[in-house]
């Protein structure tokens, strides 16, 4: 039977991770002989399933109904969880983004579904689906199988390439959505987002990461230059955060953001089990410390031993020289 | 108000796990066990609330009689009388553990749950959510300030691009992120007191629960390294590196 995508929608768009999810849906379907649908709930549903009509779905569904316009897990996933059990999927799938995490075991609880977070990959085993996914703050990669007759699972972002137009366009139509707005016992009031013209960490080519060792605001203005320089995101470890000197969706690692750029460069961060689980993946790693025995080191492609303070702004000056050219 | 809060024995999170050769698990020799970091949040946020208005928090553990230890640790920071849930050697991933706090939480029935968001050692974060949709009550995931009205709570949760703030009706399920608080040190005079608390040893059949594992793992394996690096003298150096070699300028 077929397995179902959920897209995520925010404020009326369809949001990046959702193409990275069809890509692993398309994968497993693939692997399951069967066909993948998608689920877009939310304001701007109706437009956003146009988008993704011609990625290689057989069904592109969406509701605009009142009770899931703005996104709460108990709204979502019961809507879900219906139409999951009216059209008999085998499999659901979520990004692995805060929202999928959120909304996917909430959906797993009410179909009494097994459920696997953070998949990077899938294989065939005796015992049907192996599921891969990284334990340990990334220091294990664990094989895992569901018992349940539906699989509920999130998908890390980064182990999949972004699904492309192709051949072939799905079916839209409008989902049943029965939900009852009045009966929620939670209500979303409003978003605090932070703005910012740099491009996002988990999607963009290049990141420049600040830690402590930056010490204060002028330093991380200075990491920010770099960013700016070499067109990047700027990344943070969680001592950075906790100082408050950047936004906590800026935290790279095994708690915060995870990260595969071609190129990582950490300024003043030690390589804490938790942070380089959140970067490890990245092609290229490039660390600035001025602790040649930080642990940082043992995972770099090159590492500079240097106080940032003196590294950086050459780097920069570099950096824009090679544009330049 | 009662606060239940649940809290997981994980592997010293500081310290890189080794594999067990056959792939079945993780070496626990030598290593010491720690209270899930996130649960020390989840507690320190009840122990504030009960200091402020009152009330009482209970903490339930479920694993071994190791667990004891845990229970004991989150005593000291604060938490008033606890639960151990005895496997009796069984093992349950997120859904099995949620099929047992909800069979504590219907004898309990407390105003709230707060949880840790996810565990550190099988980073599963599901069983919060799952816990909330068995017992069909809203949650409050990732919170990064919660603020209770009466009946209800106003969480501010940490989402991908900033905040986004959520109106939960009580009894809810919240869960802990990390810049939720600043979980406190527990004082000795705190560890001596914690303990004479009680900490009630229970069975999953005591409480009426059936837990079912739905998911299992197999096998673990290592991931593949990364290559060894190379130090660079200078910025000159890197820059050089990487146009001509690594070709990502
Ligand atoms: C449950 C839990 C979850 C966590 N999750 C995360 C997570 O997701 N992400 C994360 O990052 N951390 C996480 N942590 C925290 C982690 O353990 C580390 O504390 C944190 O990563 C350290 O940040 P840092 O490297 O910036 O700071 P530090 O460890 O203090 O390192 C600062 C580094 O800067 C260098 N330095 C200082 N001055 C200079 C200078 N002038 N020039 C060059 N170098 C300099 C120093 O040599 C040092 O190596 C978590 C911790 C826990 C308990
Ligand atoms: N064995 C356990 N005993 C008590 N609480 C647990 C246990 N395992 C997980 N939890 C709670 O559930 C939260 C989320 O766990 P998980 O779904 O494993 O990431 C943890 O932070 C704990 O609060």
């Amino acid at each position: 039977m077929a397995i179902l995508l959920i897209a995520e929608m925010r404020e009326g768009e369809v949001r990046h991770a959702t193409f990275p999810a069809v890509t692993a849906a398309k994968q497993l379907a693939e692997l399951l002989g069967t066909e993948f649908d998608i689920l877009l709930l939310g304001k701007g549903a109706q437009a956003g399933a146009e988008r993704l009509k011609d990625l290689g779905a057989a069904n592109v569904l969406w509701s605009e109904a009142e009770a899931v316009a703005e996104y709460t897990a108990e709204a979502h996933a019961q809507a879900a969880a219906d139409l999951v059990n009216e059209k008999g999927y085998t499999a659901v799938l979520a990004a692995a983004t805060t929202t999928g995490k959120d909304l996917m075991p909430r959906l797993a609880g009410l179909l009494d579904a097994g459920m696997v977070s953070d998949a990077i990959g899938f294989e065939k085993g005796d015992e049907g689906i192996v599921y891969l996914r990284p334990m340990y703050a990334g220091n294990a990669i664990a094989r895992v199988v569901i018992d349940t007759p539906i699989h509920c699972l999130t998908v890390r972002e980064t182990a999949f390439d972004a699904a492309t137009p192709g051949a072939g366009s799905a079916a839209v139509a409008e989902a049943p959505v029965n939900v009852d707005a009045g009966g929620l016992k939670a209500k979303f009031v409003e978003y605090q987002l932070t703005k910012s013209e740099r491009p996002e960490l988990t999607e963009a080519k290049v990141v420049v990461s600040a830690g402590r060792g930056v010490k204060d605001a002028e330093g991380v203005k200075l990491i920010e230059q770099l960013a700016d320089a070499l067109g990047a995101a700027l990344g943070a470890s969680r001592a950075v955060v906790d100082e408050g000197l950047l936004p906590n969706d800026l935290q790279v690692g095994q708690t915060g953001k995870i990260v595969a750029p071609d190129l990582y460069i950490a300024c003043g961060i030690s390589g804490a089990i938790q942070h380089v689980a959140g970067m490890k993946d990245a092609k290229v790693i490039v660390a600035i410390n001025k602790d040649e025995e930080a642990p940082i080191f043992e995972v770099a492609d090159y590492g500079l031993v240097d106080d940032l303070f003196k590294a950086v702004p050459k780097l920069i000056e570099k950096v824009q020289a090679a544009r330049a050219s | 108000m009662k606060i239940m809060v649940p809290v997981r024995r994980v592997p010293n999170p500081d310290v890189k796990v080794r594999l067990k050769k056959d792939g079945t698990g993780i070496e626990t020799e030598g290593v010491n066990f720690l209270v899930n970091p996130f649960d020390e949040y989840a507690i320190e946020e009840a122990v504030r609330i009960t200091e402020k208005s009152g009330g009482e928090v209970f903490l339930v553990s479920i694993g071994g009689p190791e667990n004891e230890e845990t229970l004991r640790a989150g005593l000291a920071l604060g938490a008033h009388r606890a639960y151990l849930v005895d496997l009796g050697g069984e093992c349950y991933e997120s859904s099995g553990i949620a099929d047992i706090l909800a069979a504590v939480f219907k004898q309990e029935n407390p105003d709230l749950v707060i949880l840790g968001k996810q565990s550190v050692d099988t980073d599963n974060n599901q069983a919060a959510q799952m816990l909330a949709a068995k017992l069909g009550l809203a949650q409050a995931c990732f919170a990064y300030k919660v603020e209770l009205q009466d009946g209800k709570a106003v969480v501010q949760r940490e989402i991908d691009g900033g905040l986004e703030v959520k109106e939960v009706e009580l009894p809810a399920v919240i869960t802990a992120d990390l810049r939720l608080n600043q979980p406190r040190y527990a004082s000795l005079p705190a560890i001596m007191k914690a303990k004479k608390k009680e900490v009630k040893k229970v069975t999953p059949a005591d409480l009426g629960a059936e837990p079912k594992n739905r998911a299992r793992v197999l096998g673990l394996s290592e991931p593949p390294p990364r290559k060894a690096g190379q130090k660079v003298a200078s910025v000159d150096e890197l820059v050089d590196k990487l146009v001509n070699e690594a070709k990502v300028l």
